[in-house]
C-alpha cells in the first residue's frame, strides 16, 4: 500500500514544530502503524536524514507508551486500541495520514511525537495506592470480595496510563485517568482506610498539573484503549464529594 | 575471578534452610538504614518491588528505568497468571509440589534450595498483592479463583483476566509511588545504566545516560541491584518489548560478573505467527488458552492449504493429546514448542509459510458456550483479531512458537548476590530459579519473591559490614567508567556507514533463531560462531547512527544495545555448544531419546555453567567456564515425562 504522511516534527521542547510531508510507498497492509513508521525511519536514515522520534515499547497495547494522534484522533481510528494496535489495512490505499503527538499542555513535547507524561505519575504519587507494607498483609482469602465488585474494580484497574483521555478531551482533562485509579481502589475493601485522603490528594494533584475539568463530552471514553467507562468519572465526583462532606463534618 | 563463586546454600533440611538463614542473617538497625544508598536498576516486578520494599524499610533508594515511567516496565505484558502454593482448590497442592513441579519443569538444572524458597514465599506474594488492591479474579462467593497452567496437575494460578502482569506491576508501581512520595525512593525514568563501577572489588555505583537529554552521570551507592530483565531481544523478534536489552547485565559481565546458562532461552509455544520482514515484534497469546483450546494440524500435508472447517475430525492430528495423553494440551512450554516445530518441519504446518498450528476453541465453545470462553479469554481473542483480522471464535487461531523468556542470567548465590560483592541480581536478569525451562506463571512469582521477600533479608546481610564504605562518585573508578561510556558512544556516532541498525539486528536474530533456537546442533552452532564476529565487524564498519549524543536520540540508544547483543550472542552460542546435552529448552539434536525428547546427561552436565569474561582485544577472548555442581538431596532425577 502507498500512503502520504504529514508528521509533526519538532526539534525539542523549546523549538516550534511543524507538519512535514513524507511519502510512504510499498507498505505491507499487515504492518502496524508503528511498523510503518519504522520502515519510513529506516529509509530516512539510509537517505542521511533524521528519523522521526516516537515512543513505543511493548507494541501490544498494554504498556501505554505510544502516544500518537492519527488523523486527529488519539491512537487513531480503530478503537478500542493503542496506536501500536492500529494496522495499515484499516486505511485506504493512497490515503493521507496525519500523525501528531498527544496535544495536552500538561504533556510537554520532548521531540517530534514524544511527549512527557510524568504528570500522570505525580497524580498517582499523590495517593493512588494502598499503604500495605511488604510483609504486613493478612491471608489473601480472609477478606472475601463479591465477584461483581471485584470485576468492576478490575474494569477500572485496566487503565494503561497512556493519557489518550486527556489528549482527546477538549479541556485536556485527566479525569478519566484519575477516576480509574480512584475507582479501582475505592471499590475494594482494602482501599477503604485511605479512601477519602486518596481522592482529595489525587484531584488536587491533577489540578496542580494544569489538567482541565470534565464537561461530559465523553471523548475520553471513545478513545480509551482499555475501554474505561466514563461512568467512573461520576464515581470520582461522588468520592470527592463524599470525602469533602466527611471532612467538613469533622470526621 | 572477582569475588567468590560459592552458592552459599544454608545448611539444614530443605524446608528449614530459608528460616534458618533469615534467623541468622545480619541486620541493619533502623537508624542506620537511611545512611545506605541502594541503586536499583529496573522497575518491573523485581526492581519495582525491591525498590518499594527497601524504601519501606528506610533505606535511601535510587531507582532507574529506561521507560518514561516505572509503570511501563515489560512485566506489564505478562498475561496468564502467577503461581502460588495456596492449595485453595483442595486439589493436593503444597509448597513441596510447587517446588517439585518447578524443579522438574526446569529439567533438573536449578538449585533445590532456591526453588524451595521460591515456593515457600509464593503464598505471601498473593497476600501482599491482594492487600495492595490487585483485583485478582474471584469466585461468586468472593474468594480467589484459580486456573490451571502448563506443567502442573493442580490448579494454582492466580490471575486478573488476561492482564495479570499489568495488575501486579501496577500494584508494585503504586507501592513504589508511595515511597517516591515519602521521599525514600528517588526515581530516574528514561535513564539507562551503561556501566557498573567496582571499587576495591565491590560494586559501588553505576554510570548512566539520560535518554531524554543525553547527560552522562555517575551514581555511587552502597550496593547495586540489577533487575533489568531478560535478553530475548538478541533474537530480534521476540515477545519482549522493543526496549528490552542485555546491556546492563552484559556490561556487568564485562566488569567481572559471571553470566550463567545463557543458552537457556525459552521459546513460548503460543504466539501469533511471524508474517513478514517489516515485523518489529511477536505477540504472545497466553498459555492459559491451552486450558480450553485444542492444538492440531492436518494429518496429511495435502490438507494444509484447505480451510480448517473443510478438514473433518478424522483427518486432524491433535498431536499434543496424542503424544502426551496425561498433560495433553498443557504439556510444558519447551515440549509444546518443539512439537509444533516438528509437525511444521514435516510439512504439516498451516498458514503463510507453513509455520503455524491451529489452536481450536470449537469444542470448548460447544461445551461451555461462547460467552464463557469470552469471559475467560475475551481480550486475547480481541488481540488476535486486531493483529490477524480473523475471528478466533469462528475459525481456529493460528499459533507458532516465539522467543519469550530467558532462564539464563547473571550468576547469583543463595543471597541473590553475584560473585562481585555488593552486586545483586533479581528477577529475569538472574539465572537462579527456573533451570533449563520456566513453567508458565512462574516469572511473575519469581520477580515478586525476589523483590518483596528475598532481597529485603539478604541485602542487609551484606550491608551490615559496609557501613561508611560508599565511595564518592568522583573516585577514579567512576571517572574511568565514565570515559569508557563516552568513548563507546562517540565510537558509535563516528561509524557513519550506510546500513541500518535494524537490518543487522534482524540478521543476527535470524541466524540465532535458525541455529540456536528451538533445536541446536554442533555444526550449526560452530557455523554461527563463525558468522557472529563478521556481523559484528560489519556493524562497526557499516551502520549509520544519526544525530549526536547530547539529546534525545533513539537511534543511539538502540545502537548501544545492538552492539551488546552482537557480543552477547557469541556467549550464548558458546554456552549452547559447550553444554553437550539436551535439557529443557536447550535441545541439542545429537542428544534425544528414541521418541525425540530431550536427553539429559546428568553425570556430566548437572551443573550451572557460569562464564567469566576474559577481555576483548579486537576479537573476544573465549570466556572462562566455571562450573557449579548442582546437588539434589531431596528430588530424584528422572527423565521428564508428561505422557
Amino acid at each position: 500500500m502507498n500512503f502520504k504522511l504529514k508528521v509533526w516534527r519538532q526539534k525539542d521542547g523549546q523549538s516550534t514544530g511543524s507538519l512535514v510531508d513524507y511519502e510512504a510507498p510499498e507498505i505491507p497492509p499487515q504492518a502496524s502503524l508503528l511498523e510503518m513508521l519504522d520502515i519510513v525511519n529506516e529509509r530516512l536514515v539510509l537517505a542521511g536524514k533524521d528519523p522521526i522520534a516516537f515512543d513505543s515499547d511493548c507494541r501490544e497495547g498494554i504498556c501505554g507508551t505510544c502516544s500518537l494522534s492519527v488523523n486527529g484522533e488519539a491512537h487513531g481510528p480503530d478503537h478500542p486500541g493503542a496506536a501500536c494496535e492500529l494496522y495499515m489495512r484499516k486505511f485506504k490505499d493512497g490515503q493521507t495520514i496525519v500523525i501528531e503527538p498527544f496535544r495536552v499542555k500538561s504533556f510537554p513535547i520532548v521531540k517530534d511525537l514524544v511527549v512527557d507524561r510524568s504528570a500522570l505519575d505525580r497524580i498517582v504519587q499523590a495517593g493512588g495506592f494502598i499503604s500495605a507494607r511488604a510483609g504486613s498483609a493478612p491471608e489473601a482469602n480472609s477478606i472475601p470480595i463479591a465477584k461483581t465488585e471485584a470485576d468492576l474494580s478490575m474494569e477500572a484497574a485496566a487503565c494503561i496510563g497512556c493519557g489518550a483521555c486527556a489528549a482527546a478531551c477538549p479541556n485536556a482533562s485527566a479525569m478519566l485517568f484519575t477516576a480509574a485509579k480512584v475507582s479501582h481502589l475505592a471499590l475494594l475493601p482494602q482501599g477503604a482506610p485511605e479512601r477519602a485522603k486518596r481522592v482529595v490528594g489525587m484531584v488536587h494533584a491533577m489540578d496542580a498539573e494544569g489538567f482541565g475539568n470534565c464537561t461530559n463530552t465523553y471523548e475520553c471514553e471513545a478513545v480509551c484503549p482499555a475501554e474505561i467507562s466514563a461512568s467512573f468519572i461520576a464515581k470520582l465526583n461522588r468520592e470527592f464529594s463524599r470525602a469533602n462532606v466527611k471532612r467538613s463534618a469533622g470526621e | 575471578m572477582t569475588g567468590s563463586f560459592n552458592a552459599n546454600i544454608p545448611h539444614g533440611a530443605l524446608d528449614r534452610k530459608w528460616t534458618n538463614h533469615k534467623d541468622h542473617a545480619r541486620l541493619v538497625n533502623p537508624n542506620n538504614r537511611r545512611k545506605f544508598e541502594i541503586i536499583v536498576v529496573g522497575s518491573g516486578l523485581a526492581g519495582g518491588s525491591a525498590a518499594a520494599s527497601l524504601g519501606e524499610l528506610g533505606y535511601r533508594v535510587k531507582c532507574f528505568c529506561y521507560q518514561d515511567s516505572p509503570r511501563r516496565a515489560h512485566s506489564i505484558a505478562a498475561q496468564g497468571g502467577i503461581n502460588a502454593a495456596k492449595n485453595y482448590q483442595n486439589d493436593g497442592d503444597s509448597i513441596y509440589r510447587l517446588f517439585y513441579d518447578t524443579i522438574k519443569g526446569g529439567d533438573f538444572r536449578s538449585r533445590e534450595a532456591n526453588v524451595y524458597r521460591l515456593a515457600e514465599v509464593s503464598g505471601h506474594i498473593i497476600d501482599q498483592c491482594v492487600a495492595q488492591g490487585v483485583p485478582f479474579a474471584r469466585e461468586y462467593g468472593g474468594l480467589l479463583a484459580n486456573r490451571s497452567f502448563g506443567g502442573a496437575q493442580v490448579s494454582r494460578t492466580f490471575y486478573a483476566r488476561g492482564q495479570t502482569g499489568q495488575q501486579l506491576l501496577l500494584g508494585c508501581y503504586s507501592a513504589l509511588c508511595r515511597q517516591i512520595a515519602a521521599g525514600t525512593v528517588q526515581m530516574f525514568p528514561q535513564t539507562e545504566m551503561l556501566d557498573l563501577v567496582i571499587v576495591d572489588g565491590h560494586a559501588k555505583g553505576i554510570v548512566t545516560r539520560s535518554l531524554r537529554t543525553g547527560k552522562i552521570e555517575k551514581f555511587a551507592g552502597d550496593a547495586v541491584v540489577l533487575a533489568t530483565g531478560g535478553y530475548g531481544n538478541v533474537f530480534y523478534l521476540s515477545t519482549n518489548a522493543r526496549g528490552c536489552n542485555v546491556t546492563a547485565t552484559y556490561r556487568a559481565y564485562k566488569k567481572g560478573a559471571l553470566f550463567a546458562n545463557p543458552c537457556f532461552t525459552q521459546i513460548h509455544p503460543t504466539c501469533i505467527p511471524h508474517s513478514g520482514d517489516y515485523q518489529s515484534k511477536l505477540t504472545l497469546m497466553s498459555e492459559s488458552l491451552r486450558n480450553d483450546g485444542r492444538v492440531w494440524v492436518p494429518k496429511r500435508k495435502d490438507d494444509c492449504a484447505k480451510s480448517p472447517g473443510e478438514i473433518p475430525e478424522k483427518d486432524r492430528d491433535y498431536y499434543l493429546e496424542r503424544k502426551y495423553p496425561s498433560y495433553g494440551n498443557l504439556a510444558p512450554r519447551d515440549i509444546s514448542s518443539r512439537a509444533a516445530k516438528e509437525v511444521c518441519d514435516e510439512g504439516r504446518g498451516v498458514g503463510p509459510g507453513g509455520r503455524g498450528v491451529y489452536l481450536d476453541f470449537a469444542d470448548a465453545i460447544k461445551r461451555l458456550s461462547q460467552q464463557t470462553i469470552a469471559e475467560r479469554y475475551g481480550n486475547l481473542f480481541e488481540v488476535y483479531e486486531k493483529i490477524t483480522g480473523e475471528n478466533g471464535y469462528e475459525v481456529p487461531m493460528r499459533i507458532y512458537p516465539a522467543v519469550h523468556y530467558t532462564m539464563g542470567g547473571l550468576w547469583v548465590d543463595y543471597n541473590l548476590m553475584s560473585n562481585i560483592p555488593g552486586l545483586f541480581v533479581i528477577g529475569e536478569a538472574n539465572f537462579s530459579d527456573h533451570g533449563a525451562n520456566r513453567l508458565g506463571a512462574s516469572a511473575l512469582m519469581q520477580g515478586l519473591a525476589d523483590g518483596y521477600f528475598v532481597l529485603p533479608y539478604t541485602l542487609p546481610n551484606y550491608l551490615a559490614g559496609q557501613v561508611g564504605r560508599r565511595p564518592s562518585a568522583d573516585a577514579a573508578e567512576f571517572k574511568d567508567a565514565e570515559n569508557n561510556v563516552r568513548g563507546k558512544i562517540q565510537k558509535l556516532l563516528n561509524i557513519n556507514g550506510h546500513c541500518s541498525l535494524d537490518s543487522i539486528h534482524r540478521e543476527l536474530g535470524m541466524l540465532l533463531w535458525d541455529k540456536c533456537g528451538m533445536a541446536r546442533n554442533k555444526a550449526g552452532l560452530e557455523e554461527t560462531l563463525g558468522k557472529i564476529p563478521e556481523l559484528r565487524e560489519r556493524f562497526w564498519r557499516e551502520v549509520r547512527v544519526p544525530g549526536d549524543g547530547e539529546d534525545f536520540n533513539q537511534s543511539l540508544e538502540r545502537a548501544g544495545r545492538v552492539a551488546d547483543f552482537l557480543e552477547f550472542a557469541e556467549l550464548l552460542c558458546i554456552d549452547a555448544l559447550t553444554r553437550d546435552e539436551s535439557c529443557g529448552a536447550h535441545f541439542r539434536e545429537e542428544h534425544q531419546t528414541s521418541e525425540g525428547e530431550a536427553l539429559r546427561d546428568d553425570d556430566n552436565y548437572a551443573s550451572v555453567f557460569a562464564w567469566e569474561f576474559q577481555g576483548c582485544n579486537g576479537t573476544i577472548t573465549p570466556p572462562k567456564l566455571h562450573r557449579e555442581a548442582l546437588h539434589f538431596d531431596t528430588v530424584h532425577l528422572t527423565q521428564r515425562s508428561y505422557k
